[in-house]
């Protein structure tokens, strides 16, 4: 890790619900680009935002195919900050909760995204310059 | 059948979704047959102000390239002849003038959405 600030933030809401998950990422997105290292610790439904196996799709109402849609994944959005945040000089680690994994059968993240307890929340915190909690509404 | 939807809940995930789900599964339903209405409420009555422009999101090196346009969305409903609503009091509210919205919107006040109402079988509230 860098010199810079440490932010921890953990977040509550799954994607595609909440104007939250779009307001974590604009946040994430600024600490990246300032060379912050960020700690995410994904809790309930937010373990759902790294999650593999999500697909674009076509939209017939927007008429438009697969490709001009180009449907947002978090996925992406989270990858991208990973790259982001090194490419400052930061590090973006992200702790998906092991226990909210298991319950939705959220198993396969895209990489970078570990599994971990709430114990690494409270850890991170401890070192962190700040922490932010979002959680759901 | 006819349905009423009441649109309540605004730019909840549009970022996410690059439209409002509830506009997107009207627009769908209507699509399969549908007799539909709709009437933009709350937050929900910016929906039909023209204009908006909610491009220019990254994320990293990761560009939105089809930012909602949901202004547009609103008029294509119309153009599908569904008859679009907006409750004047919550323009009022929130103080934007009737001049701001997209053409071929109807204003009714609260008084007479009842009215409305009864023209539909089912009413939905989104």
């Amino acid at each position: 890790m860098s010199d810079n600030k440490t932010l921890t933030f953990s977040i509550m809401d799954g994607p595609f619900e909440q104007a939250r998950t779009v307001t974590v990422m604009r946040l994430l997105n600024v600490a990246a680009r300032r060379g912050y290292n960020i700690n995410i610790f994904a809790y309930e439904g937010a373990v759902s935002l790294p999650f593999a196996r999500q697909s674009k799709h076509p939209n017939a109402v927007h008429g438009r195919d697969i490709e001009e849609e180009d449907h947002p994944l978090p996925k992406d959005w989270i990858a991208s900050l990973i790259k982001s945040t090194a490419a400052n000089g930061g590090q973006l680690d992200w702790i998906n909760c092991g226990l909210c994994v298991d319950e939705r059968g959220m198993q396969e993240s895209i990489e970078g995204v570990r599994r971990g307890t709430p114990g690494d929340l409270w850890k991170w915190a401890c070192e962190s310059d700040n922490t932010l909690i979002i959680g759901t509404r | 059948m006819r349905a009423l939807q009441i649109i309540e809940s605004a730019y909840r995930c549009t970022i996410e979704e690059q439209d409002d789900p509830a506009v997107w599964i009207t627009h769908a339903m209507k699509g399969a047959g549908a007799d539909l209405g709709v009437v933009l409420r709350a937050n929900a009555v910016n929906y039909a102000v023209k204009n908006q422009d909610a491009s220019g999101l990254v994320f990293g090196s990761l560009e939105q390239s089809q930012p909602p346009r949901i202004d547009q969305d609103i008029a294509a409903l119309m153009d599908k002849n569904i008859d679009v609503y907006v409750l004047e009091e919550d323009c009022t509210e929130r103080g934007i003038p009737s001049a701001d919205f997209i053409s071929g919107i109807q204003f009714i006040n609260r008084e007479q959405l009842p009215e409305v109402m009864e023209q539909y079988d089912q009413i939905w509230h989104w």
